[in-house]
């Protein structure tokens, strides 16, 4: 799945356009809780998060992610958006909420660790 | 043989900041030509690390060592302490509150997780004084 795909699927906005978002993704986590991500996340390359602020970001650098996707609605504050633009983490929002992304992302063979 | 030197200050009271020092690291660690797990495995134990010096310590101070074979970590804090290390190295202990658990820490995965990614992990805590810690990554 690419980048793209996923904008189309969950219907999302994007809010890094000047970003590649042909890269292939094969794998993927949700959750608002960076503990968890940093502590159980092997490989993945998106993110998908109800919580916003610039620590997602900077999580998602730490574990080489491509891409986030911020759900029910939720877009991210300026300096996560700045930081997410210089680490080149294409940064998506979608009004649906993270269960239903999860479960249309996994059918369209997205999936955990 | 000579190591290069990268030392950071992390304020304890703009959470906004808290991996920045980390984010750097990183940066610089990658142009000087570190990939792949060991690099993956400083960035994580030194964020987790810098994450807890904001939200435990009030703040506090980094030192990374490079050297050609390995880099060394040294997170140092004059905050409240730790009174039962082993306890806090338990996956899943945390005294956060309800506050920090919004901004998406407090599992009390940190220190487990720092302990996971290090080669070589050593704390020391006394109350009312401060908190040292020291990792080492093999590259
Ligand atoms: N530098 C420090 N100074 C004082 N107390 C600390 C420090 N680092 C950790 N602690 C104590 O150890 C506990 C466990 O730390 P750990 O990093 O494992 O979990 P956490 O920070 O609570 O949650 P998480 O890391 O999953 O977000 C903390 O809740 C805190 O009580
Ligand atoms: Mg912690």
């Amino acid at each position: 799945m690419k980048i793209k795909d996923i904008i189309e699927l969950l219907n999302a906005t994007n809010l890094t356009p000047d970003l590649d978002c042909e890269k292939e993704l094969h794998s993927a986590c949700g959750s608002d809780m960076m503990s968890d991500v940093l502590a159980y996340v092997k490989d993945q390359a998106v993110l998908l998060t109800g919580l916003n602020n610039p620590q997602v970001i900077r999580t998602a650098d730490m574990m080489d992610m491509l891409c986030v996707v911020y759900v029910r609605g939720k877009k991210p504050d300026a300096l996560s958006l700045k930081l997410a633009v210089e680490k080149d983490i294409c940064v998506l929002s979608t009004d649906k909420p993270l269960f239903t992304c999860c479960g249309i992302l996994y059918d369209n063979g997205l999936r955990g660790a | 043989m000579e190591a290069i030197k990268f030392s950071y200050n992390v304020p304890g009271d703009d959470f906004t900041r808290a991996g920045d020092a980390s984010t750097d690291l990183k940066s610089k660690l990658k142009k000087m030509g570190v990939t792949g797990a060991p690099l993956r495995n400083i960035s994580i134990s030194l964020y987790e690390g810098e994450i807890n010096l904001a939200i435990h310590a009030g703040g506090g101070e980094i030192t990374a060592l490079v050297y050609p074979d390995k880099v060394e970590l040294y997170l140092d804090d004059n905050g409240p302490g730790i009174a039962d290390i082993s306890l806090a190295l338990q996956e899943g202990y945390s005294s956060a509150t309800e506050e920090i658990r919004s901004l998406g820490f407090g599992a009390g995965m940190g220190l487990p997780n720092m302990k996971k990614y290090a080669d070589e992990f050593y704390i020391e805590s006394e109350v009312g004084k401060g908190t040292h810690i020291k990792m080492v990554v093999n590259l």
